[in-house]
């Protein structure tokens, strides 16, 4: 089983900046006042190097990759 | 019909019940171990700030947390219609203490933080002077934190970072160990701890325009309708009921008025109790500028720490008092169904969500007055 990542943004950290669209506009637009909005759902392999380039970019370090937790509870 | 178990005994017009009268009336504390955590999953309570979150489930996982938590007694009330905690507070002190006593000793906590809405200073009196009457082993657990009077600042994570820090926002950071529970929630714990099943009732403030607006507590098998007729009736035609506070949504009065109140059937529904406001919308006001005004204060209560949040719900506002003030158009209408779902679920804290689906229950419930709407000035909420 392949581990499944997915981006996080740490809203009080983010300032906006819109590194991270501009790195990553697959999975990462900006909202009409530059926030960013994050695709849902775990990141493509393809593009675990851009999405590990925006973590490592984002100027006040807002975003990050963190395993997904694996749902086993039924009913949710 | 449950009769009121939580505001029972002497008349809530005298005062504070003291330590005599409340050991006196229900017994002293009985001190339950984990058991008592399994007792409180078996009733099926949940909490009562808002969340409506498994106080059983909650516990639990505080409780295989470790360390020693924080025992955080929420009795902010920002909630601008709700008064159900403060009069709880005021009247019936004992209880949260109980409440919160056993959540310290079942969790192996040596810290019990009331945490009092700066405004709310009868209630605070009233819960200094229990903490006084108790034994030394549990009045020195306490401490009172005053919580400042935004909306934000009874959020739990807001409550956790106020009292450890001394920060009443909400955090991203790793919050320390806590339980946070709200003082009603506390209260039926009380009562569960001695009875071992499920009170069946809840706090609810009735307000709008209803002949009595004020707190009851009512059977949870009780309707909407039936907590308005306790009210004293409506004082005109009612159009729709906020069910459970600016959290809430609004629901259509024919609607709403068969509802019970339990908190877990209405989350079934998709609606919520919420802290427990039923506030009626006379059919004389206008949704549209009642929900530009409630969405105005809730933008205002934003702290501004998160961009969805602060900017989002600061043009959300402003979209919606266009269509208030000028009229319906296209435009506004169509930016505030899109930023609604963008701005959900993008902040710190729920502050966001729960300012957007209040107003997504505003554009389902009242759909021709949003589309129609003429411009007039905007009366300010109640």
């Amino acid at each position: 089983m392949t581990r499944a990542y997915e981006l996080r943004i740490d809203r009080i950290r983010c300032d906006g900046r819109g590194l991270c669209a501009q790195l990553l506009p697959e999975l990462i637009r900006l909202d009409d006042w530059g926030y960013p909005i994050i695709a849902p759902g775990p990141v493509p392999e393809h593009l675990r190097p851009l999405a590990e380039r925006a973590v490592e970019d984002c100027p006040v370090l807002a975003i990050a990759l963190r395993r997904m937790e694996t749902r086993k509870a039924a009913g949710r | 019909m449950n009769e009121p178990r939580l505001l029972a005994g002497r008349d809530l017009r005298s005062g504070a019940e003291t330590y005599a009268e409340h050991v006196s009336r229900l017994g002293p504390l009985p001190r339950r171990g984990a058991v008592l955590i399994d007792l409180l999953t078996a009733s099926g309570l949940t909490g009562r700030g808002g969340a409506a979150f498994p106080v059983g489930l909650k516990w639990r996982g505080t409780a295989r947390a470790g360390g020693s938590p924080v025992i955080v007694a929420n009795g902010a009330e920002g909630e601008p219609h709700s008064k159900k905690d403060r009069l709880l507070m005021s009247a019936r002190p004992h209880l949260v203490l109980d409440g919160a006593f056993l959540a310290a000793h079942v969790l192996r906590s040596r810290q019990v933080v009331l945490y009092i809405g700066e405004h709310h200073q009868m209630a605070r009196a009233a819960m200094e002077r229990a903490v006084a009457e108790r034994p030394p082993h549990e009045r020195d657990l306490v401490r009172v934190f005053s919580a400042p009077a935004r909306y934000v600042a009874g959020d739990s994570n807001a409550a956790v970072h106020a009292v450890t820090a001394g920060i009443a926002l909400p955090t991203t950071l790793k919050p320390a160990p806590a339980l946070v529970q709200n003082v009603e929630t506390l209260a039926h714990v009380a009562l569960i701890a001695r009875t071992g099943h499920a009170t069946g009732t809840v706090l609810v403030t009735a307000a709008g325009s209803v002949a009595h607006p004020g707190v009851l507590e009512v059977d949870t098998r009780s309707t909407v309708a039936s907590v308005v007729a306790s009210a004293g009736g409506v004082t005109e035609p009612a159009r729709a009921v906020l069910l459970g506070g600016y959290f809430g949504a609004w629901v259509d009065y024919d609607r709403a008025s068969e509802l019970q109140l339990d908190p877990t059937a209405l989350k079934d529904r998709g609606l919520t109790l919420g802290c427990g406001v039923i506030g009626l919308l006379a059919s004389s006001r206008c949704p549209v500028c009642e929900t530009a005004g409630i969405m105005r204060y809730l933008a205002g209560e934003s702290s501004a720490q998160c961009g969805p949040c602060f900017f989002g719900l600061r043009a959300l506002a402003d979209a919606c008092s266009r269509v208030a003030n000028q009229g319906a158009n296209a435009q506004d209408l169509g930016r505030l169904e899109r930023w609604a779902s963008e701005v959900a679920g993008r902040g710190g804290c729920r502050h966001p969500d729960g300012a957007v689906m209040f107003l997504q229950s505003a554009l389902r419930t009242f759909p021709s007055d949003f589309a129609h709407h003429s411009a007039h000035t905007a009366r300010r909420t109640a």
